[in-house]
């Protein structure tokens, strides 16, 4: 189920522009991996190249490889749609759709997998919602519309929605940037749960929150306007945030970054 | 690179930048005395502004209702003096002879009967190709391609309907003679594909007139329904798609929910024309002696192409008014169907 992922050589462009320069990192199964650097470095990017979530957007490519245990995913022969099967993603503002049921929501990727019984659905519901701490929240009106619930709600639902999928890896993309800070704090708590089970990778712009919940902390950085962003390093996040190699890291961190 | 897609939250800061300037006169003011005073009168030159502006367009506005309003009351008084010389049933009876002025006989049955027929089936033909190319031009084809065919569209809106008439007559209606005549023999049991009043081969049925005003309406559903489900949010696009979803389970999960109230104005707003459209079905319908059977094979007047027919004969006010009490009709029966449309989107926008 959790499945360690090798970046080689990704270069990632939109159109002519060249987003994100020859990244090459490993993230490990069963941990917490945060993106991090400054706006426009290309770390959302990155993440949606990981489910090739990038080409849904006209002109956009990459060159290079991403490994899923071992397998490219962007090898001849694979589609898209299969990748994003079984490796979910959760996004910045909560995107549940707003005219299915909290339980039709939960359960929509399993439709889409054709999973049909009903006692089957309603299990992995159960089990999706609980798994994101949500059930004992919404149990009672499983049949209202996702959009009736609040924002830190939402964002829940869309993890548990990602997760009864039962997917390798799980990407958060800045999935804490809408909420506030006691949604917030649910979210990181939950992060720390699902570390058991899935790999995780985040993208966020806030540092304490890379501290608290990653093992791993990948630094991305832009060396001037209009060219790509690039890794400046990635290690144990506990290193990162204490003694970095790089000068330019430990001045982002510490906020001497301009 | 932060939001690639460009769904981010950018238009926000743009608007409250627009609202900000809008106050933001250049205040030249030096002199700290005139300050107090001038903002005053600025502010007080700006409020009796807004006192006109409010004012002006309240009366657009209802220079738009009291002219309906106007249209209505004049239809009405119109029609009401030979509604009353009427002596056939103005609901049921399928007569429309005008020719006696001392014995006016008309009633508007058949044209309601052949109006709706012609409407319904134009529209059932025509909102299900309308939503497959709205769907195709928005998340199928490439974006030049989908320019330039949307645009093809659109020119089919221009054509005039005198050339949808004839086009409809001379080269439609021979061509789906078969597919009538099939229609007839083997479903002919069913009402609506029953042997009708008029000349099967000839081709001047409302199946005929209905076929060509689904031509004729398709632009419209079209353009809107197409607009409709551009305006999908992104966000739920990419919701579908992180959770593995095909070009067409996106359309079905997103879409077309999203759309559904949209269509449904859009159609309305397709049949609001079918039903008001004159020239084309006065050129395609075949006019029979024999009243109606509510088969698509009939052939007829709707209320539009009865009275265009009659046009060059209203000198005298009792038979014009039996046709102007059949235009008010029309007129009653288009107000509702925009009514339901307006309260269908509108419900889609509260929600």
């Amino acid at each position: 189920m959790s499945k360690r992922i090798d970046v080689k050589d990704l270069d990632i462009f939109y159109g002519n522009f060249h987003a994100v320069d020859s990244v090459t990192m490993a993230v490990q199964p069963r941990s917490v991996t945060a993106l991090i650097g400054p706006s426009g470095c290309g770390k959302s990017t990155l993440l949606r190249a990981l489910n090739r979530m990038h080409e849904v957007i006209p002109g956009a490519r990459v060159e290079g490889s991403v490994l899923l245990d071992g397998e490219d995913i962007y090898g001849s022969g694979i589609s898209p749609v299969s990748v994003r099967r079984t490796i979910g993603m959760v996004f910045q503002r909560p995107n549940p759709f707003p005219t299915m049921s909290i339980k039709d929501n939960v359960v929509a990727g399993l439709r889409l997998q054709g999973v049909k019984g009903k006692k089957e659905l309603d299990e992995i519901a159960e089990r999706s919602l609980r798994g994101a701490n949500l059930w004992d929240e919404v149990k009672d009106r499983l049949n209202r519309s996702g959009a009736s619930l609040s924002g830190g709600q939402q964002q829940r639902l869309c993890i548990a929605r990602a997760i009864a999928v039962r997917p390798d890896v799980l990407l958060m993309d800045e999935p804490c940037s809408a909420l506030d800070p006691i949604s917030t704090l649910a979210i990181e708590d939950l992060m720390s749960e699902l570390k058991d089970h899935f790999t995780i990778v985040i993208v966020t712009h806030n540092m304490q929150q890379a501290a608290r919940v990653s093992d791993q902390t990948a630094f991305f950085n832009l060396p001037g306007a209009g060219r790509p962003g690039r890794l400046i390093e990635m290690d144990d996040t506990a290193k990162i945030f204490s003694n970095p190699n790089q000068k330019a890291t430990e001045d982002y961190i510490s906020g001497r970054f301009g | 690179m932060d939001s690639p897609s460009g769904h981010s939250n950018d238009p926000v800061p743009a608007a409250e930048r627009g609202r900000g300037g809008v106050g933001l006169v250049d205040e030249p003011a030096p002199n700290p005395d005139d300050q107090g005073k001038n903002t005053a009168r600025r502010r007080s030159a700006r409020r009796r502004g807004d006192v006109v502006f409010a004012r002006l367009s309240a009366a657009a506005g209802l220079t738009l209702v009291v002219a309906i309003g106007l249209i209505g009351l004049f239809l009405l008084i119109k029609a009401i003096p030979s509604l009353a010389a009427d002596h056939a049933n103005f609901f049921t009876s399928t007569q429309f002879d005008t020719n006696d002025p001392k014995n006016l006989r008309f009633g508007i049955r058949d044209l309601l009967v052949v109006t709706v027929l012609s409407s319904a089936f134009a529209l059932l033909l025509a909102v299900p190709v309308a939503i497959g190319i709205a769907i195709y031009l928005t998340r199928y084809a490439p974006r030049r391609l989908s320019r330039l065919f949307g645009g093809l569209i659109d020119l089919l809106a221009a054509v005039p309907s005198i050339v949808f008439g004839l086009w409809g007559i001379l080269v439609l209606a021979p061509a789906i003679t078969p597919v009538a005549v099939w229609l007839n023999r083997y479903l002919g049991w069913f009402p609506l594909f029953a042997t009708g009043n008029v000349s099967l081969t000839g081709g001047g049925t409302i199946f005929t007139a209905g076929v060509v005003l689904a031509v004729m309406i398709l632009p419209i559903i079209t353009a809107v329904t197409r607009e409709v489900y551009r305006q999908t949010p992104v966000a739920h696009i990419e919701a579908a798609q992180a959770l593995g979803a095909t070009q067409w389970e996106v359309v079905r999960m997103t879409v077309l929910p999203f759309g559904r109230s949209g269509t449904v104005a859009a159609a309305m707003l397709g049949l609001g024309r079918a039903l008001g459209e004159t020239v084309a079905v006065l050129i395609i319908l075949r006019s029979s002696a024999k009243p109606s059977h509510f088969s698509l094979f009939d052939g007829g007047y709707t209320f539009a192409s009865k009275i265009a027919s009659a046009a060059a004969e209203f000198s005298a006010a009792l038979p014009t008014g039996a046709y102007i009490a059949a235009g008010f009709v029309l007129f009653v029966l288009t107000f509702l169907v925009n009514a339901v449309a307006r309260a269908i989107a509108n419900r889609g926008v509260a929600r």
